[in-house]
């Protein structure tokens, strides 16, 4: 029920992309690592700290007018993990997604250790973090082998 | 097997075969036999911050195995002052070369390295991540002075901070299921996520700033270099050092075959009074940077040693 409210909070869409489940305060970072607010022109909504039964509070997404793929998702496994994302498409669901993570995240943010080589910008070899643990989530540079700082690290999308 | 960048690369069975071999090619690399195991090889030195003692050992090994070496030359002068990438400089000396040793201010070039490269790359050290092939020598002279690897007590003493040496080391030694007491000055003391990898391994590893008062037990005692810069001021690096130090009169108490070990080049960490005591093997550690190196080679090269070599090992 509290669902059903929730999603009435901003209108529905016609065709689009809803992305629920984003812990509550992460909606900001989640437009960024899908470059929604430099390059897209196209409608975004975004309702923050709306109750949850599962999370406390969330923030929900959704963007008319652009379907995002699976690729694009799994970029967000840094920020919402559990987030589900709906196609929309004629104003119902015509897919369900959710984050797949795989054993590395590749070329959506640098290592935030200072003095790894990665941090020449010229360098042409893709960014990847291996993902040592999933619960809570610990990331290693494939690189340097240093351990992540998750809140430092978003502050690093490419 | 691709190259060597961490000690992960190599399994224990792997580590001991390859000192088996380094056993055998002694007498190669003391010049009484001539083995031109590596001839028509050629080996890449690429120094991109200064290193005489590695670089000239890898060229040594790669000259006794009768291969050849080219050599970066000095970085100020190379094309890597003009920004070439490590990628781009790679991709000509991979072109040019059988296997590349590299050293590199940055962690995780050497990684980046054997990514861009189809040649195996021997890490000779990555800013203060690792340095395998000086732990390789290491263990070397561990295995010779104890007949093993396994079950010692090893203390390593000094800059555990910045100390990629003893980083690799430390690694190593617990898989073998050694005890470690790390001895360093707060300032300076094994990085958490180290300790935590250690301890993963089910080591029993313990942390203090006595060093002196821990001798007594150990079968090797590994010193570093602590550096003047990695402190505030000049006061404060003397209080601090001095606890850091031995000299022949702080060996009295030790286990008779225990050894001191030193990656090179010391400072005053170890008074030359310690040079004249049955526990110094420094020197005897440094020359066997050559004869670990060689059999690195071969290994990296997939030259098989021969079992016998003659020249009386
Ligand atoms: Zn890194």
């Amino acid at each position: 029920m509290s669902q059903e409210h929730n999603m009435r909070r901003v209108t529905a869409i016609r065709n689009g992309t809803v992305i629920d489940h984003i812990p509550a305060g992460h909606g900001m970072r989640v437009l960024e690592m899908l470059g929604i607010n430099k390059r897209s022109s196209v409608p975004v909504s975004m309702v923050m700290n709306v109750p949850s039964k599962k999370m406390g509070t969330k923030d929900i997404i959704k963007v008319e007018d652009r379907e995002l793929t699976q690729d694009e998702l799994n970029r967000l496994a840094l920020v919402a993990p559990d987030a589900h994302v709906a196609i929309i498409r004629a104003y119902s669901v015509a897919e369900k997604l959710t984050i797949e993570l795989g054993d590395e995240i590749v070329n959506v943010v640098r290592c935030t250790f200072s003095n790894c080589i990665t941090t020449n910008p010229r360098e042409p070899l893709a960014h990847r973090l291996k993902i040592v643990a999933r619960v809570p989530l610990e990331l290693r540079c494939h690189y340097c082998g240093r351990p992540q700082d998750l809140d430092e690290l978003v502050n690093n999308v490419i | 097997m691709p190259g060597l960048i961490t000690m992960d690369d190599l399994s224990n069975e792997e580590i001991l075969s390859i000192l088996d071999d380094a056993q055998r090619l002694l007498p190669v690399a003391e010049g009484r036999t001539y083995l031109p195991l590596l001839q028509g090889k050629i080996l890449g030195n690429l120094f991109f911050e200064p290193s005489t003692r590695t670089r000239m050992s890898f060229e040594t090994a790669m000259k006794r195995l009768g291969g050849d070496v080219v050599n970066l030359g000095d970085v100020k002068t190379s094309s890597v002052v003009k920004g070439e990438t490590l990628f781009d400089t790679i991709q000509m000396v991979d072109g040019y070369t059988d296997i590349i040793a590299m050293r590199h201010p940055r962690q995780g070039a050497a990684q980046y390295a054997q990514d861009a490269a189809r040649v195996p790359i021997l890490n000779g050290g990555d800013g203060a991540g690792h340095h395998p092939t000086q732990t390789m020598l290491d263990l070397f002279t561990i295995q010779q002075a104890h007949g093993r690897l396994d079950g010692l007590k090893v203390i390593l003493a000094g800059d555990l901070r910045y100390g990629r040496t003893v980083h690799s080391l430390s690694h190593a030694l617990t898989r073998f299921g050694c005890e470690l007491i790390l001895a360093s000055p707060s300032l300076l003391k094994m990085p958490p996520e180290i300790v935590a990898d250690l301890n993963a391994h089910g080591a029993k590893v313990t942390e203090t700033e006595d060093l002196l008062g821990s001798i007594e037990t150990a079968d090797v005692v590994y010193m570093t270099r602590i550096q003047k810069e990695r402190f505030a001021d000049e006061d404060e690096y003397a209080k601090v050092a001095g606890a850091y130090k031995l000299h022949a009169s702080n060996l009295d108490g030790a286990k008779e075959d225990m050894i001191i070990m030193h990656p090179l080049p010391r400072v005053d960490e170890i008074h030359p009074s310690v040079d004249q005591t049955r526990h110094a093997r420094y020197f005897e550690q440094a020359f066997n940077g050559v004869v670990a190196r060689m059999a690195l080679l071969c290994r990296l090269l997939d030259v098989e040693v021969p079992a016998d070599i003659g020249g009386g090992a």
